[in-house]
């Protein structure tokens, strides 16, 4: 029998890929290429029925789900995208392992319609292990856009293997693959005859004639059963020669990042204004409800001006811009823009020492930098994995948006004319740019100094370019990024609304516990061009990004007697009552920009690399280059004006 | 003749696949396997990366990578 699963299943291999199951449950794994739509289809098929987690002691993301069919029970494993079952990336390997050792009943082996040479190479790689093999040809509908006829009956002959021809984005074909798992599921299949492990433990020659008689098969079944419009073809090429090429490339980028920092901004004022106006509306009438019950002024105060005014500024100034920037970011996702920009970027960060997909998990950063570092993981090298994770902080998240856009309208956009409604658009923009730069700079410094070493190799696939599905953007952005980091903030934001009150209002001597943390800090602030106060909210900040400029107010309101901040002007009244100035609003955006990560990014910076010694790291060097940074604009500033 | 000296708008014959470990595998993944057809598409921003059609997709390497692909 030789060398087979049976044979050589390790026990603790078997923990690992043994999932589970009763006796109407059947498991179905889902392999494929990168980029064939895999995802699309598991979540077809399992919808809301889905778990995320890690491979045990693996960094690298399993997704389960489950579907019925038929009154039978199908449990979903997606497998990490894969190449080949020969290389040695950590997704392969898991993709490897569990196609060896799992207890499957069915494979999906999820193929691009448009790209089918390469993605049979797999195909037949998985069909040497196990004949439980389905081949599920994704993106019918693009192939058809572009004039690809495939041969599905010629094919499926041929290979001997159930084909079905999908565009599961739209559900094409998805009943046929329901229907052809279900047939395999049942099968019998004498497991020890083909599940031959022997294949994968060549030597690295035989495997490369493996390969070259794999592709050379796959080439020959190209020209018999696929037909293809050369004009047709060439449309992603003529694209990219002016999306990618090296005059335009970098410029349409940045104008891109622009337009849509304006659409965001732009886009959230009015639907800021009205939940401002009916959420500080609804304070006045929580105050009067709160009088009538008699309710002492103590507990009045935490609960309203405390927890209900934080909350109230969290969500009227967070929810709309993230509800527009979100979709826009997913819909140039799903568009395949990307890794065009990883592209255009490469030469920067291979000069920094970086890995090139460093870029991805960087643009992750924009959404939130926990699912950035996160993210991090596409970088197999550790070392330019952990400089992706120590610098990902350095792009501002959507938390610290709305500062930013807040600050650059009350202070910048003074002219009168409409140049005011492009300012926190332009100074967003700049934010990144001095955000990348600065990711750029740690990067290089760190790859001399404490994570030597050479910018490890890089292959990188420019996928054709897909009509976006409006449908799924919205329902992803919304519901997995926009409620979950609204949630987080708000969750955040009540109980750090009731300690600032607390502290603003609980008095030591003559001044409250607050007052004298500000007095305290107010020295260092001071030399960095900002205040005792703005520490105090950065540091209250520290769970949470979005409740700096709440926590920094009610600092502020408990001393002074302004009460409103509704408005953009009034806004500004109350900082520049309190000694702002232009530079205090330059240092702030900056500081926020550069300064510590939050908790909970700090947190996954600690799951991720499993070392505090780099957790630290990822600490000490954003809040050092903050406050060096701060210093020098600071005493630039005191130098001229 | 190797694939990092073919000219925009070529296309070559891989002949051998000369790197090592890591990459080689990724390269046969790729479908960089002697006799396949590699079209050079363009050139990105500094020259740095290329873009080549290989097997049906657009993959983008660097000089470093593509200097061990040598080329009819």
């Amino acid at each position: 029998m030789g060398l087979t699963a049976q044979s050589v299943r390790l026990e603790s291999l078997k923990d690992i890929y043994e999932i589970e199951k009763s006796d109407k449950q059947y498991i179905v794994a889902l392999a494929g290429n990168p980029n064939t739509g895999k995802s699309t289809v598991f979540n077809y098929l399992t919808g809301l029925n889905q778990h995320t987690g890690n491979w045990p002691g693996k960094t690298v993301v399993s997704a389960r789900g489950e579907y019925k069919y038929k009154n039978n029970e199908y449990i979903m494993v997606d497998l990490p995208g894969s190449y080949s079952l020969f290389t040695a990336s950590k997704d392969e390997e898991i993709t490897r392992d569990f196609l060896c050792y799992g207890n499957y009943d069915a494979v999906v082996v999820v193929a691009d319609a448009t790209c089918l040479e390469r993605n049979l190479n797999l195909v037949l790689q998985i069909s040497k292990l196990t004949k439980r093999i389905i081949l599920c040809i994704n993106l019918i509908d693009e192939a058809e856009k572009k004039n690809i006829t495939i041969d599905r009956q010629g094919l499926q002959n041929e290979l001997n293997i159930p084909i079905v021809l999908t565009a599961a984005r739209s559900g094409r074909g998805m009943n046929e693959l329901k229907e052809a798992i279900a047939n395999m599921a049942f099968k019998q299949i004498d497991y020890e005859e083909f599940n031959n492990l022997s294949y994968l433990h060549y030597e690295p020659e035989i495997r490369e004639r493996i390969t070259e008689n794999n592709y050379n098969y796959a080439n020959e079944l190209k020209q018999k059963y696929v037909k293809e419009d050369i004009n047709k073809l060439n449309r992603d090429k003529k694209i990219d020669d002016f999306i990618t090429s090296k005059k335009f490339g970098i410029p349409i980028m940045l104008t891109l990042l622009g337009l849509i920092f304006l659409i965001t901004v732009q886009g959230a004022n009015i639907p800021s204004q009205v939940l401002a106006d009916l959420l500080f509306g609804l304070q006045y009438k929580l105050d009067v409800v709160f009088t009538n019950i008699g309710a002492n002024d103590f507990i009045r105060g935490i609960l309203v001006d405390g927890v209900y005014r934080s909350l109230a500024w969290v969500v009227s100034v967070m929810l709309p811009p993230m509800a527009i920037f979100f979709p826009l970011f997913t819909l140039f996702e799903d568009l395949g823009y990307l890794p065009r920009v990883a592209f255009n970027l490469d030469h920067l960060f291979k000069k920094a020492g970086a890995h090139g997909k460093m870029c991805l998990s960087m643009c992750m950063g924009f959404g939130c930098n926990a699912a950035g570092v996160i993210g991090c993981r596409i970088i197999d090298s550790p070392r330019e994995r952990l400089i992706a994770i120590i610098t990902n902080n350095l792009v501002p998240c959507n938390g610290r948006f709305p500062l930013i856009i807040v600050l650059s309208a009350a202070f910048f956009a003074f002219t009168g004319t409409f140049i005011d409604s492009i300012i926190p658009a332009l100074f967003i923009t700049l934010m990144v740019i001095i955000g990348v730069f600065g990711t750029l700079s740690v990067s290089y410094l760190l790859s001399k100094t404490l994570l030597k070493g050479i910018p490890s190799t890089f292959t990188l696939e420019l996928p054709p370019y897909r009509a976006p599905q409006i449908g799924r953007i919205i329902y992803t952005s919304i519901i997995d990024r926009t409620i979950f980091v609204l949630s987080r903030a708000v969750v955040v934001a009540a109980p750090a609304g009731a300690i600032t009150w607390l502290l603003a209002n609980i008095y030591l001597g003559d001044m409250s516990i607050l007052a004298h943390g500000g007095n305290f800090l107010e020295p260092l602030g001071r030399v960095i061009g900002l205040d005792g106060f703005i520490l105090i909210a950065f540091i209250a900040g520290f769970p949470a990004n979005e409740i700096v400029i709440p926590v920094l107010l009610m600092a502020y309101m408990s001393t002074g007697t302004l009460t409103d901040f509704e408005s953009v002007d009034s806004l500004r009244q109350i900082l520049v009552s309190n000694g702002w100035t232009a530079l205090t609003a330059i240092n702030v955006m900056l500081f926020s920009l550069l300064h510590w990560p939050c908790s909970t990014t700090l947190w996954t910076i600690k799951k991720e690399t499993g070392s505090l010694k780099w957790t630290f790291a990822a600490f000490i060097i954003p809040t050092g280059i903050a406050f060096l940074v701060c210093f020098v604009t600071a005493a630039i500033y005191r130098l001229f004006w | 003749m190797n694939l990092v000296d073919v000219g925009v708008g070529k296309t070559v014959k891989v002949k051998r696949n000369s790197a090592h470990d890591y990459l080689k595998e990724r390269f046969l993944a790729l479908g960089l396997t002697k006799g396949a057809d590699v079209e050079v598409l363009r050139k990105g921003p500094k020259n740095n990366l290329t873009v080549y059609r290989i097997r049906g997709a657009m993959i983008a390497l660097r000089d470093e990578e593509s200097r061990f692909i040598e080329v009819l």
